[in-house]
């Protein structure tokens, strides 16, 4: 090529960068919206108020809208991305910081639009892909339950993305690629709870967001691998549809059970992300938690389990001569509690073999329970366990996880524990 | 021989305590029987041990040793008493050895209870430390032809200020002290006073805090094996034992049984630990005792009961009312909750059986055991050592009898046997679940000119002074007869505590309905019924205060006469900035005043607290509080004691209830049972100590739990402007941060 | 035959590898600080630390420990000449029946050896995982503040001022 033309080359490729800048910025822009004077909270009408508040438990607003030792919406949660970490924002009704000035016509732009009152667009951590589909009522009763909080004056850290993903505008050629918002309608020869399930659940709760998995630029997949299994928070989401790796059925009263108590006798304590989650679910309207479980169960009703519940493996002999040293650290780190005679399973709380994560195809989720333990999620009394990320290395915690999967568990086999343990680490928070 | 004394040797007349109706009780009455009283005249337990030498005995290298009934639980109460001693004796606080509650040793002070310690064995001690003082100080006028009031003694010599000196040692080695305490020699001086009124520091905290052995848990003797008992997983159940099997486990070298008691033996902890899970595979079923008491609160309400009226006074009857408020307050069963499940050593050698043991009444637990073993009661010596804080009666006793019963089993081995979590879960006694009924009247003025308080609840002791009392003595064959729960009377009281009103009401009836069967084990808890009664009362003040249209501090001051309880009240309104306050959104303030059964400390106590609607959180931002126990012996530890009852009461009554499940215990751990973590702890914490010098020593261990409790309930009554008056506050939706 | 390193010097203890260190720690070494408050990880009492951090002996079997330092309490200062945090805690007469407080000294010389400028949430944070039930709260929290500065650093934002 000769230089003249490699010149012309390059000028032509700088116009058209330059062209399909203008064209997004174009695009992209959307006008402000006015701000307005707060709202008086004695303005707005208590049922709907109340009505938001259910919608605010169903939506799991405060898990990222509230900052550990901080206030209840007043943002500041670091919510990590493969792109970096943004922080949930402040959606007090504070004039300053929160979203005091914010009109009716601004939230719902936010909220099913992914725009901002100032219209720069924002980061699909916060899942407006979902509330896309909130209905006019439920907007305008999270709008009142929203403008009746507390106003708090908190500005949130400044998020941290890789350059150059602070540049809004370039949320516009996502929104063009990945965001094509369908009404939900209504599938009529599914029962009135399956039918208010599937709108909480696609819409306010979410629940996608952390069990489908997510294409190269963190956009949600859907037909056949919805509810395929996800990552969240550095925990492993696993699959809620027909891939359901649990050894017992979720039948609808069990899913609902573990919505509100944060325990499944036949499963495991909620953990992780899900503790939160259930924190809310058991303060939310029990009708709407028992459509949820209605939805998820009907997703779940092919899995393995929902057939046929397996016989809980306990290949004790095999799984110590093969992890001599897993056998022994489980011996006297973990035995007092999770092994026949222990307190908790004389009292029933359930045990090992039950929980989902020994029968996952990764062994993450089983790596955090050991570094981070357990809270009890929905109350101040429940399953508690302590954290082992300092007492034990990578090595030991391999190894005990190893013990685990040969004694307990199904599905294909782990491989690289000690370095997963190393990854899981870094991944936590 | 009683002359007046001059003002060179001494000059505060002795002050006694003001109730000796309350003196006669051990412990608060919570023990039972105990030594007669032999000299009326003299103060404190000396009524009871009227000869010097059970109290003080000086050695001939200059050492002092005080003995005293009563025992540390964390109190702080070796240190005031050693201060006791040893300003009113003049040596150096460093030469006095403290011998506590040792049946073989000290005086019989029944149970360390009811917050008793320096009211009897303080006021003992000081007198008889004064006696001896006196003594030696006569001894030495002897020796030197002077008059004893000419004298001066000063770091345990007696001088004559012209250069003759002479030691304590020295003097008592030809002076018996084997001598009737005198009832008027005086106590110290204020001004001459190096110790008492100050804050000395803990004498038993550097060891605790540097890991030397303090603790019975941390006593190793030679030979000693360590055991576990065997017990279904909580009270209302029994162990199905495969006994077999466990003595083929390794490291279980020996289980020891009789009847239905069993344990097993190792001289290792940790098989034994783990022989524990695997005879907790056998499973369980429900014991003999196992009752279901029927859904709480009402459940109380339809149980058998005694009732006695307590106070029935109709001062006024002319009154006129014009406004009439009722309103029932209840609370669940509560958990002592020891840091350190209860423990305990025993030895069985030369015909004696030694045990050491963190019990709060040595000598009760030592007949029970005595009659459990069959043993004569000389053979049986029980020696207090320090456990981890047991606010009442809870495994300490029953761990002391499970160690004396596998000793007994093996003669010349020291046996220390270990309650695992679960056990004092499981099989501690609890706090009584209580009911309380107000109802009053205002008249015109907004006065309250009516008041009627009745209260339903249990016994608050079941202190073992019988073998029956113990769970081993239920266990062996044939079984002990457990001593019949009897209430305990005015103006100590036990579910009743605190039910009559300090405040000056015209007419005022209380009753007490004593419920004597008990589905549900229970024994005495930190303030017994002071607790609810206060929790019930003060409330209920404040929603009076509210119709009446009051503020809550002037209300109550507009119905007291007493200037102590007034004076607390004003200090602890004062130091809050009660007339400041600006309360705004789910934040407000509460106060609360007691004083506890009426003859004890008063205490004052202001929260100002934020309940967060959307998570569930309540913070407690200040808490000031105004305490007056008379003669302040350790200002600091004082304070230690109030602060810890202001936290410990804010744990029970926002969030504490034992679970049940019919009669049988559910909760088996910390996850079931949750109590205060740091994050709930309040923000701030201020206790203001009014000293009385010369004021009798007024019991404070336990008079924060009661205010503390409707403080908090009054708070956030002005905070949310919903009243709880069902305990516990929090209950579901709230959590801990 | 377990070698241990704890408190800068070399311990063996002829044990089962499983055994929890609590155990080796009070029956085998003579160290009694740690001390038996559950045996499940919920209380704290039993808190040393291992690398500089605060772990549960009662869950820690002794064979896992390897290499790394085992610190107790014991190892921080004797009741003649108190380490840091043990001087704090005693300037505050930071204690009622004691029985947690070796846990609670662990623990905080734990958090200031992290940082010795934590806030007041990271203080209460990170001394949650032990309970005490004498409600000495208050003063082990101002043990903290004390030490914090003796350190050279401080609580930021304290709830309350260190005296």
């Amino acid at each position: 090529m000769t230089k003249a033309c490699a010149l012309k080359l390059f000028v032509t490729m700088v116009a058209l960068v330059l062209a399909a800048l203008v064209v997004l910025l174009v695009m992209a822009h959307r006008p402000a919206i006015a701000p307005i004077a707060r709202p008086d909270p004695r303005g707005f009408d208590p049922g709907a108020i109340a009505r938001g508040a259910n919608l605010a438990r169903l939506g799991n607003c405060v898990s990222c809208h509230q900052a550990a030792g901080g206030r209840p919406y007043a943002g500041g949660y670091p919510v990590k991305t493969p792109f970096g970490t943004i922080h949930g924002s402040n959606i007090t009704p504070d004039a300053t910081t929160g979203i005091g000035g914010w009109s009716r016509t601004a939230f719902a732009q936010a909220m099913r639009e992914g725009v901002g009152r100032d219209g720069s667009h924002l980061y699909p951590a916060f899942p407006y892909t979902h509330y896309a589909g909130v209905t006019d009522g439920d907007i305008d009763a999270l709008y009142a339950f929203l403008m009746t909080r507390p106003a708090v004056h908190a500005t949130p850290p400044a998020n941290d993305l890789i350059p150059p993903l602070g540049f809004r505008p370039l949320l516009a050629g996502w929104k063009l690629l990945f965001f094509h918002p369908r009404p939900l309608g209504a599938v009529r020869s599914q029962s009135a709870a399956w039918n208010r399930g599937r709108y909480i659940g696609e819409t306010l709760a979410h629940c996608s967001a952390c069990h489908s998995p997510r294409g190269l630029l963190q956009q949600e997949k859907r037909g056949d691998a919805a509810y395929d299994g996800g990552w969240s928070g550095g925990w492993y989401a696993p699959p809620i549809n027909p891939r359901s790796p649990a050894v017992r059925a979720w039948t609808p009263e069990r899913l609902y059970a573990y919505f509100r108590t944060g325990l499944s006798r036949h499963h495991a304590a909620a953990a992780g992300p899900m503790g939160p989650v259930t924190y809310n679910l058991a303060r939310a309207a029990p009708a709407d938690v028992h459509a949820l479980a209605t939805y998820y169960a009907w997703w779940m009703r092919d899995a393995p389990a929902a057939r046929a519940e397996p016989p809980l493996p306990d290949r004790r002999a095999l799984a110590e001569r093969q992890h001599r040293d897993g056998a022994r650290l489980y011996a006297g780190a973990c035995a007092t509690c999770h092994e026949p005679g222990a307190p908790m399973v004389v009292a029933g709380r359930p045990v090992l073999p039950l929980g989902t994560p020994l029968h996952e195809d990764n062994p993450r989720d089983t790596i955090q329970i050991i570094l981070q333990g357990l809270r009890p999620p929905v109350e101040a009394s429940g399953p508690y366990m302590p954290a082992y990320a300092d007492a034990l290395t990578d090595r030991q915690i391999a190894d005990i996880v190893g013990y685990l999967k040969a004694r307990h568990g199904t599905g294909p086999a782990w491989t690289d524990l000690e370095d997963k343990v190393a990854k899981a680490r870094k991944e936590s928070r | 021989m009683i002359a007046s004394r001059r003002d060179v040797l001494g000059g505060l007349v002795v002050a006694f305590s003001l109730a000796p109706a309350a003196l006669a009780q051990t412990g608060g009455g919570e023990g039972r029987g105990g030594p007669p009283t032999v000299a009326p005249e003299l103060p404190g337990t000396l009524a009871k041990f009227p000869d010097l030498d059970a109290w003080i005995r000086i050695a001939p290298d200059g050492r002092v040793t005080v003995f005293t009934g009563k025992v540390e639980l964390g109190t702080g109460i070796k240190t005031a008493i050693a201060q006791l001693a040893a300003d009113e004796l003049d040596v150096a606080l460093g030469r006095i050895d403290l011998i506590t509650a040792d049946t073989g040793l000290t005086p019989n002070e029944g149970v360390t209870a009811g917050s008793q310690t320096l009211e009897q064995s303080g006021t003992a001690v000081a007198n008889a430390a004064a006696n001896v003082r006196l003594l030696l100080a006569e001894a030495a006028a002897t020796r030197w032809g002077v008059v004893a009031t000419d004298l001066f003694t000063r770091d345990g010599e007696v001088l004559d200020g012209r250069g003759r000196r002479v030691s304590y040692a020295d003097l008592a080695a030809s002076l018996s002290l084997a001598v009737h305490a005198r009832a008027d020699v005086p106590r110290k001086r204020r001004d001459a006073r190096r110790l008492i009124g100050r804050s000395v520091p803990r004498v038993d905290l550097p060891a605790k805090l540097t890991g030397l052995a303090a603790y019975v848990h941390d006593m190793r003797l030679p030979g000693m094996v360590h055991a576990r008992v065997l017990r279904g997983p909580g009270s209302g159940t029994r162990g199905r034992f495969d006994f077999a099997a466990m003595a083929r486990l390794s490291g279980v070298d020996r289980i020891v049984r009789r009847g239905t008691f069993a344990a097993i033996v190792g001289t290792r902890e940790w098989p034994l630990e783990r022989a524990l899970h695997a005879a907790a595979r056998g499973g369980w079923q429900a014991g003999p005792d196992a009752n279901a008491p029927g859904p709480l609160p009402e459940a109380l309400l339809r149980m058998r009961r005694e009732s006695r009226t307590i106070e029935d006074r109709h001062d006024d009857p002319h009154a006129v009312p014009v406004r009439r408020l009722s309103a029932r307050y209840d609370r669940p069963y509560l958990m002592h909750g020891a840091i350190g499940p209860s423990c305990a050593v025993a030895l069985f050698e030369n015909d004696v059986l030694t045990v050491w043991t963190h019990s709060q009444g040595v000598e009760p637990l030592r007949a029970a055991i005595a009659e459990l073993l069959a043993m004569p009661l000389e053979r049986v010596r029980c020696v207090h050592r320090e456990g981890a804080g047991c606010y009442g009666h809870n495994g300490a006793d029953d761990v002391a009898g499970d160690a004396a019963l596998v000793a007994i089993a093996m003669p010349g081995i020291p046996v220390r046997l270990q309650w695992s979590r679960e056990q004092e879960h499981g099989w501690e006694p609890l706090g009584p679940a209580m009911l309380a009924w107000l109802d009053a009247s205002l008249d015109a003025s907004g006065r309250i000119v009516a008041w009627q308080h009745q209260v339903w609840s249990n016994t608050h002791s079941t202190r073992p002074s019988a073998a029956g009392d113990l769970l081993a003595g239920q266990e062996v064959i044939p079984p002990f007869p457990a001593t019949p729960p009897e209430p305990i009377p005015q103006p100590n009281g036990g579910g009743d505590r605190n039910a009559i009103p300090l405040y000056r009401f015209p007419n005022s009836q209380v009753v007490s309905h004593f419920l004597p069967d008990m589905p549900v084990r229970v024994s005495a808890l930190r303030g017994l019924g002071a607790h609810l009664n206060i929790f019930a009362l003060e409330s209920f003040i404040d929603e009076l205060a509210d119709a009446a249209g009051r503020d809550p501090v002037a209300f109550r001051l507009a119905h007291l006469d007493d200037p102590r309880a007034i004076a607390v009240i004003g200090r602890a309104a004062a130091q809050f900035g009660w007339q400041h306050y600006r309360p705004s959104p789910n934040r407000g303030r509460g106060f609360a005043f007691a004083r506890y059964k009426n003859h004890g400390a008063y205490l004052a106590v202001a929260l100002d607290v934020e309940f967060v609607p959307d998570e569930g959180r309540l913070i407690v931002h200040r808490a000031v509080a105004a305490v007056d126990s008379g003669e302040a012996v350790n200002p600091d530890g004082i304070r230690n004691q109030v602060e810890g009852g202001i936290v410990q009461s804010l744990s029970w009554t926002a969030y504490e209830a034992a679970g049940l499940d019919g009669g049988r215990r559910t909760d088996y751990d910390w996850s079931t049972y949750p109590i205060l973590r740091f994050g709930d702890a309040p923000r701030s914490v201020v206790i203001d100590v009014i000293d009385r010098p010369g004021a009798p020593f007024l019991g404070t261990g336990e008079c924060a739990q009661g205010p503390t409790a409707a403080a908090l309930a009054n708070a956030l009554a002005a905070a949310t402007g919903t009243r709880s008056r069902s305990l516990p506050i929090a209950r579901a939706g709230a959590r801990f941060a | 035959m377990i070698k241990l390193k704890i408190n800068g010097a070399v311990a063996r203890a002829d044990v089962d590898p499983a055994t929890p260190l609590l155990y080796v720690l009070r029956d085998d070494l003579g160290l009694h600080a740690a001390k038996f408050g559950c045996g499940l990880g919920q209380c704290g009492s039993c808190t040393v630390l291992v690398d500089d951090r605060p772990v549960f002996a009662c869950l820690l079997p002794v064979g896992a420990i390897g290499t790394r330092a085992v610190t107790t309490v014991e190892g921080l200062g004797t009741a003649e000449a108190p380490g840091t945090v043990q001087r704090a805690f005693l300037d505050e007469q930071a204690g009622q029946c004691g029985y947690c407080i070796p846990g609670m000294i662990a623990r905080a010389e734990g958090l200031l050896r992290r940082t010795t400028t934590p806030t007041e949430e990271e203080v209460r944070s990170a001394m949650a995982p032990s309970l005490c039930r004498c409600g000495t709260h208050m003063r082990i929290l101002r043990a903290v503040r004390r030490a914090a500065a003796a350190r050279g650093g401080g609580v930021v934002d304290p709830a309350e001022p260190v005296a």
